[in-house]
């Protein structure tokens, strides 16, 4: 079958198998392989990709239903060569170490800025307790993120005063 | 000596000094990562590329009486089937484990345990691969499984390893460490004896990346180029040249981006030698990554030790020795990875961090009908194992004794002028000063308040438990003439190569798999030459393109490739020495080297750059007689000995008294790992085996129906912590650096999946002292509490 979809704003078509799950023709079709794979049950949550706009566990969205949809990946994630603070947090707070559930997690962590800005620490765990990371224990992702929630704050602040 | 608590986090400030040497550095592999540009197995794409499935077997102890595999060869897109029967035509149905047994590559004869590789196909693409193999028949004959340990001792036991010659029995091995007669003599006359079994249940390191492989066969060349997800690239390749016959010098294998290794990566897996004749076979790339059930079914699992631990003490709390029974299952083949001469790995540290008169341990390994592996799990080669037992049984001693665990600990510490200390297993700790360290960690903690709010809390029937850990670790192996894999000597390479414009490129023989070399090893090769980290590339992962090493596990990258990249920039910089004699016209012994230059001694005005040195080695100008041009070194460093990180650690948790779950509280870890290289790293280390310990002492476990089908299969049934399980870690640290690593530095990288569990566990058994508990095994489940707080607490196994 045929599908379309526009991937990080480029709208893309091919032809696929309607079983092909999202999580693979994101990786082994478009060559994007910034997004991970890691179990079969949506436990681990390194596939999350966003569905308009919604962070989904793409090994659990077949390619054809996001079809005529808008998908966002981390390759989708820094503008105009610029990273989101998201990025940023991450690596200024040591957020990853071997960098798989990274990709996920930094999509997961972006979603819950863009609807609260200014998360609790208990807020952040709660976005991304559908995730798993085996490296650094949590701590340092809920720092990246409230460095991202602060930096954003300060810029927003400066682009008011200006 | 200095006892320093970690400066609070501050997000508001880039503390990034970009230090020239040791300092926190934001890391030089985040780029990439956090632009999802990682480089991972999966992520290899070759032109051709074919895709492979295994067929696995769905029981745990049975005989293979046919495979059909004409259906699955006529399934759209398949190349190619391959079976027991034609890899054993080629000689290549078994393959050697790195302790010397062997292991099936795909089931010839029996199939040992539940997930054994059986078959395989190769497709045109991963759905068609999978796809065959459901088309593949498979006439068993269904055995009776061993799958207690303790039944395989039995001697009407099904026989398991009969493919073994002259095998007879499950044993594995007996192994025994210290001196039995005197150790019974000491607990013979001791005032206190306590003695409690524990059992270590085996878990599952289950990185997020899975393992596989990316196998590219040159026919013409006669070159295999393998990626995989291999935490020992040298080791490995040389493994291939012997199992498969292809020459060493053909055979690269690259280790890219790892995501996450945790020892599960060390072993050779029958799939990396699937994917190899697979494209042999097909002359074309051949890819194979196993899936989430895969990996937990049959890749490395760690612990599985069934202990008796037992400890002999006077009334007031001198501890005189310790003494363990363990019976440890190894599964289906001794797949596990330990130096030749430690069987056990390095359980011998079982006596701790005490001043003890006597020690002795007794083991026996039994073969079950259960996946291979054990040393996995960022276990130090089985001191995980070692670490819980002489830590929950001193909890034990402490609660006959009435003493506080604390004061108990501190009480039989080794003191600081007593190092190097030789224990009665005959292991030389290089050096400690442990009685700060846990001041510390009570300090951080508040130990005597808590002790308090526990008092009033339990006058109140609320359940609070305070638990205590103190750990020495042995890493960084190790002399090679002690400690071999295969007969492969556990030293490391290590070059450095300082191009004209002074900027360098240092290879190394270990391989990261998020530990951060990329900064670590540039920082340490910084501290040594003066040239920015930035200005330092760091290859690894490559047997092509760096020296052979035994890769890394054991938390040895630090004490033996860290030591290894110190003493090769040592090595530059004396030649620099010498060419900068050549261009200051002083002789060599009037130079003093400033951090980045050589200066004339007392004037500081005539001084050279690491960079000028640089240039002048690589230009036209000359060079001091007998100074050979270029400015570069290699090293293959042999430790004289393993490095002795400790640490001690803190947990505070809540028990629901309505539904036995156990809520970490708090978790206070101060570690000692010597000199700190980049703390920032070592905290993220630490953090990951923490939340590592938590998942090990109350959520993970690979169980086993009696017919030995594994209850652990997904990450619905295996359970990893996730970011509600744990709570935010408090850390700190002492530095007592090692006297013998050339800038004192101590593996961490297990350091707290080693020291935490027996902290968590201390803690639950603390919060449950109202009912009389003395020990419960791990996972400290909500049911397995329940049982614990009605006095029958069932065992894991």
């Amino acid at each position: 079958m045929q599908v379309t979809m526009t991937v990080n704003d480029v709208e893309v078509t091919r032809e696929i198998e309607g079983r092909l799950l999202l999580v693979h023709f994101l990786r082994d079709v478009l060559g994007l392989t910034g997004t991970h794979w890691g179990c079969d049950t949506s436990n681990c949550g390194t596939c999350v990709v966003w569905l308009d706009g919604e962070p989904v566990k793409s090994c659990t969205v077949l390619a054809a239903m996001a079809g005529g949809h808008e998908v966002r990946t981390v390759e989708g994630l820094a503008g105009n060569g610029e990273l989101d603070p998201i990025q940023e947090g991450f690596m200024q707070c040591h957020g990853l170490q071997c960098g798989f559930c990274t990709p996920g997690m930094m999509m997961t962590c972006r979603a819950l800025l863009d609807r609260n800005p200014d998360p609790t620490d208990a807020e952040i765990r709660e976005a991304i307790s559908g995730q798993i990371c085996r490296c650094t224990g949590y701590s340092t992702i809920v720092r990246s993120v409230r460095w991202a929630s602060v930096h954003e704050a300060a810029a927003a602040q400066q682009e008011a005063n200006a | 000596m200095t006892a320093v608590q970690e400066p609070k986090f501050s997000e508001f400030h880039d503390n990034d000094q970009k230090p020239v040497g040791f300092g926190r550095m934001l890391r030089k592999e985040d780029p990439r990562f956090i632009r999802g540009r990682g480089r991972y197995t999966d992520d290899i794409q070759l032109p051709g590329m074919l895709h492979l499935a295994i067929l696995r077997s769905p029981f745990a102890h049975a005989r293979i009486l046919s495979v059909d595999t004409s259906a699955a060869e006529a399934s759209p897109g398949v190349k190619l089937v391959v079976t027991g029967a034609m890899l054993a035509e080629k000689g290549l149905a078994w393959m050697p484990t790195l302790s010397n047994d062997v292991q099936a590559v795909l089931a010839t004869d029996k199939v040992r345990f539940q997930g054994q590789e059986v078959a395989f196909v190769v497709a045109d693409d991963r759905y068609h691969a999978r796809d065959a193999l459901e088309l593949i028949d498979v006439e068993y004959e269904v055995l009776e499984p061993v799958i207690d340990a303790r039944r395989a001792l039995e001697p009407d036991a099904p026989l398991i390893r009969d493919d073994l010659q002259d095998k007879r029995n499950n044993h594995v091995f007996d192994w025994e460490t210290g001196d039995e007669a005197a150790t019974e003599a000491v607990f013979a006359s001791a005032d206190v004896v306590v003695r409690e079994d524990i059992v270590y249940p085996r878990v599952h390191p289950a990185p997020m990346e899975t393992c596989g492989a990316v196998a590219d066969f040159d026919a013409v060349e006669g070159k295999l180029k393998l990626w995989s997800t291999t935490q020992a690239p040298h080791a490995h390749r040389t493994l291939y040249a012997i199992v498969a016959g292809i020459p060493e010098h053909k055979i690269q294998v690259i280790s890219p981006d790892i995501g996450g290794g945790f020892g599960n990566k060390v072993p050779i897996y029958p799939g990396y030698v699937c994917a190899i004749v697979g494209s042999i076979l097909t002359g074309k790339p051949v890819k194979w990554m196993e899936d989430r059930s895969e990996n937990l079914i049959s890749t490395g699992f760690a612990r599985d030790y069934i202990m008796r631990g037992e400890i002999a003490a006077t009334r007031d709390g001198r501890i005189l020795a310790i003494r363990t029974n363990v019976l440890a299952d190894h599964g289906a083949f001794n797949g596990t990875a330990a130096p030749v001469k430690y069987p056990a790995g390095f359980f011998g540290v079982f006596t701790g961090s005490y001043d003890l008169q006597a020690a002795y341990c007794k083991m026996t390994a039994v073969y079950t009908n259960k996946a291979p592996g054990g040393v996995a799990y960022a276990c130090s080669f089985r001191i995980t194992e070692a670490v819980y037992l002489v830590e929950r049984i001193v909890d034990c001693l402490a609660d006959e004794l009435n003493m506080d665990p604390a004061a108990l600990r501190i009480k039989n510490f080794i003191q600081p002028d007593q190092f190097p200390y030789e224990t009665k297993t005959g292991w030389v700790y290089d050096s400690g000063n442990y009685e700060p360290t846990m001041r510390l960690a009570m300090d951080i903690a508040g130990y005597a308040e808590l002790r308090k709010e526990q008092e009033e809390k339990r006058a109140r029937g609320e359940l609070m438990g305070i638990g205590i850990s103190f750990f020495t670790e042995a890493v960084g192996a190790g002399p090679r003439k002690h400690m071999d894999i295969l007969g492969l000597g556990m030293a490391d390479g290590c070059e450095l190569r300082v191009h004209p414009t002074g900027k360098a490129v240092v290879r190394l023989s270990v391989q990261t798999q998020g530990q951060g070399h990329e900064t670590t090893f540039a920082q340490i090769v910084a501290e040594e030459i003066g040239i920015p980290p930035a200005d330092i590339e760091v290859v690894h992962g490559d047997t092509d393109q760096t020296p052979f090493g035994l890769g890394t596990y054991g938390s040895r990258s630090t004490p033996v490739s860290g030591a290894a990249a110190a003493l090769v920039a040592r090595k530059v910089r004396d030649k620099a020495q010498l060419i900068a004699s050549g261009m200051l016209e002083v002789s060599v012994a009037d130079l003093e080297w400033v951090k980045g230059a050589f200066q004339v001694k007392g004037d500081p005005g005539k001084s050279v750059t690491i960079q000028d040195i640089a240039f002048r080695a690589h230009g036209a100008g000359d060079l001091p007689e007998g100074v050979e041009g270029g400015l570069e070194a290699q090293i293959c460093y042999n430790p004289s000995n393993l490095t002795y990180p400790h640490g001690a650690y803190i947990c505070v948790v809540d028990i629901d008294p309505g539904t036995a779950q156990v809520k970490v509280r708090r978790f206070i870890a101060v570690d000692d790992c010597g000199t700190r290289i980049n703390p920032m790293i070592i905290e993220g280390q630490v953090h990951g085996g923490l939340t590592d310990g938590v998942g090990m002492a109350l959520m993970e476990m690979i169980a086993f129906d009696e017919d030995g089908n594994c209850l652990g299969a997904s990450l619905m049934d295996y359970l990893i912590p996730t970011s509600l399980e744990v709570p935010d870690w408090e850390t700190g640290y002492t530095v007592t650096p090692s006297p013998h690593h050339p800038i004192g530095a101590k593996g961490v990288g297990e350091s707290a999946t080693v020291g935490s569990p027996p902290a968590i566990v201390n803690a639950v058994v603390d919060a449950l002292k109202p009912f009389g508990i003395r020990h419960a095994d791990m996972p400290l489940t909500p049911s397995r509490v329940w049982d614990a707080m009605r006095g029958r607490a069932t065992p894991p196994i």
